[in-house]
């Protein structure tokens, strides 16, 4: 497929705002994980909390999309310029032709789970000032995002649970390549609330201490939150940067909250991926796992991972770091790859000690320095649903 | 952008299938409201039918009425404004409990790809699945969006749409009339069995384009999946037509449909 440049990206996850605080913390190995403090959620577990979300005001006249979600999209489109670059790009192309898609799983909720907690004792009413159209629903961030940038063209909400924000990619992709739209603000946005914190608690699946990707001990996830956008465009002659080359998308066809055990679905995934990127196996220098630090995640993902690229290329998780952001995992791995192809560097697998010696593939336990041409990045999620971008540098 | 038409699929009040839909739409037979039959999710295997929610059947029922046998062959794009309406109430009741005990199924089962999810379990595959919601528009932002994958990755697309009225408290402030679910499968290129060409025009600033039967009417506007009834509407009458769709900015698709 024709790359697609990232003319501009930028993160916020509980390692900062922005790609330099972001960079700053892969670089010098410092968590965003602490012990659980949201809200009543009394739970003895480790979070990426996002510091600083509840003190952010939306601009008029848009206050009325104001929750907890929305706030953090707002951090997000506020770093690194990103609004900036997206005011010329649509001054270049037109608002009517950059086209927004951004993926959640949980969008603004947490105010939902509070309001029925207010709920009136004699009618059962939520209280005045709940919004389901512009907190709620699913399209909520969509069309924040949307009206924030002032932009015209189509507009979406991907939920594919944890592969949400990679989707993004692929449709945004797509949108370029049918002639809609010149240009496409792909990201994702999830916060942290009280159903996915205690709902993964009831699955088990929530680690009692910093998550441990890959590691033999590993017991479950750190839930983090975090926003992370890109905007994608066709690359003008001389233009350097970072490319979308490819994506690959796949379902696994065997359980709604469990991995196919082979990793089938991730391998058709990354296969598809590097068939769209027109790249070999070998020509890939890193993997950015999806590594939620699951028993079963990390088991398949390594299946899957050897069975094409063997054990020789280096592969690590951020989860460490941020955490497990949800919808918005898929754009945190994808910025994160961005700027070790940019600064060409390999992130480690934090808070990894001793690698399980079931796991076949490579996982960078030393920080790497090294160029990287190309680079995978995986998103998988709830109902079997798998991402996998490749990205590269282009230009001079 | 042209794409084929090659199965359709249409669960709604009084409209339990294509056959009894086109009926109607073709003003042979006069609209009557009527419950849903009971949801079957046949292709699932026992133990994920007994888990799967309402909602997910329907999406499940609608979209193999649209493509039976093609079923494991086709990407899909599952478009829904609420998704799982009825788990999310549940979750939230009990999450104002003191024990604020959520059962994983519940969890699991909370996700609004859980239809998809259920339609790769129950079909067996792997294609690619795209789970969206566009608010009120969920139907045109889902038909662009299956539209274009259809086209730029030349394969076969399965549109399903579908909503549930939220349950009270939420109900008051996303007033749904009714549960509706539609399903269209899309194809780049005509073969025998293809029952109609679409061609998709985006963007169309004229108004969208409204049914002239109050029911029907009440339906279209009481369910974002009814949106759809403007676009049934003109390929159960077989002839060459256009109907506009609304998309958020007042910026539509419009639909030119040929037999």
């Amino acid at each position: 497929m024709d790359p697609l440049i990232l003319s501009a990206y930028t993160l916020v996850s509980a390692l900062g705002r922005g790609l330099d605080a972001t960079c700053a913390a892969l670089r010098e190995r410092r968590s965003g994980l602490r012990p659980c403090d949201f809200l009543d959620a009394a739970l003895n577990t480790w979070i990426g909390r996002v510091d600083g979300v509840e003190q952010v005001t939306l601009p008029q006249p848009l206050d009325h999309f104001d929750c907890r979600n929305n706030r953090l999209a707002y951090l997000g489109l506020g770093q690194d310029g990103f609004a900036e670059r997206v005011a010329a790009a649509r001054v270049r192309h037109g608002a009517g032709r950059i086209g927004v898609v951004v993926g959640t799983s949980t969008s603004g909720i947490l105010e939902t789970e509070l309001a029925y907690r207010a709920r009136d004792p004699d009618s059962g009413e939520l209280p005045a000032g709940f919004s389901y159209q512009y907190a709620h629903n699913t399209y909520s961030v969509a069309d924040f995002t949307r009206r924030l940038l002032a932009l015209e063209g189509p507009a979406l909400a991907v939920s594919t649970a944890c592969s949400s924000s990679s989707k993004a990619f692929a449709s945004g992709y797509r949108l370029i390549a049918a002639g809609l739209c010149d240009a496409v603000v792909v990201g994702g946005v999830d916060s942290l609330c009280l159903t996915t914190l205690l709902g993964f608690s009831a699955l088990e699946l929530v680690s009692d201490r910093p998550c441990r990707p890959a590691d033999r001990r590993r017991n479950g996830i750190s839930i983090g939150e975090a926003a992370g956008f890109a905007l994608l465009e066709r690359p003008l002659p001389g233009m350097a940067g970072i490319a979308l080359l490819g994506y690959g998308e796949s379902t696994d066809a065997y359980h709604m909250s469990s991995p196919h055990p082979e990793g089938l679905g991730a391998r058709l995934a990354m296969a598809s991926a590097l068939e769209r990127a027109g790249i070999a196996p070998g020509g890939i220098d890193y993997v950015n796992l999806h590594g939620t630090a699951t028993r079963s995640n990390d088991a398949a993902e390594d299946k899957a991972v050897t069975a094409l690229f063997g054990n020789r290329v280096p592969a690590s998780s951020i989860k460490g770091w941020t955490g497990h952001t949800l919808g918005a995992a898929g754009i945190a791995n994808a910025i994160a790859t961005c700027l070790s192809i940019r600064d060409g560097f390999v992130p480690v697998s934090l808070n990894t000690v001793e690698v399980d010696p079931e796991l076949q593939g490579w996982i960078a336990l030393e920080p790497l320095q090294r160029p990287l041409s190309h680079a995978v990045s995986n998103a998988f999620g709830f109902g079997g649903n798998n991402v996998s971008l490749v990205f590269g540098k282009v230009g001079p | 952008m042209k794409l084929y038409l090659n199965g359709i699929g249409i669960i709604a009040p009084g409209l339990a299938d294509w056959g009894e839909a086109r009926a109607v739409l073709r003003g042979e037979a006069s609209y009557r409201d009527a419950p849903l039959a009971k949801l079957q999710a046949t292709r699932l295997p026992a133990a994920e039918r007994r888990r799967a929610t309402a909602v997910t059947k329907l999406a499940l029922d609608v979209a193999l009425q649209a493509c039976g046998e093609r079923a494991a062959e086709v990407a899909t794009v599952f478009a829904s404004s609420g998704g799982e309406v009825e788990v999310i109430d549940r979750i939230f009741q009990e999450l104002a409990t003191v024990e604020r005990q959520i059962s994983p199924t519940l969890f699991h089962n909370s996700v609004h790809n859980a239809a998809s999810g259920y339609w790769s379990i129950a079909t067996g595959s792997r294609r690619p699945a795209m789970s969206l919601s566009a608010f009120d528009d969920t139907f045109a932002a889902g038909l662009l969006e299956a539209a274009v994958q259809a086209a730029v990755e030349a394969m076969p697309v399965l549109l399903v749409c579908y909503d549930f009225p939220p349950l009270a408290p939420i109900a008051r402030h996303r007033p749904l009339n009714a549960p509706f679910g539609v399903a269209l499968l899309l194809q780049p290129e005509r073969d025998p069995s293809t029952l109609a060409q679409l061609q998709l025009q985006w963007p169309c600033t004229d108004a969208a384009t409204a049914m002239a039967d109050p029911a029907l009417e009440a339906l279209r506007l009481g369910n974002p999946a009814g949106r759809s009834l403007p676009l049934l509407a003109a390929l159960a009458q077989g002839q060459t037509g256009a109907v506009v769709l609304a998309l958020d900015g007042g910026r539509g698709v419009r639909v030119h449909t040929t037999p």
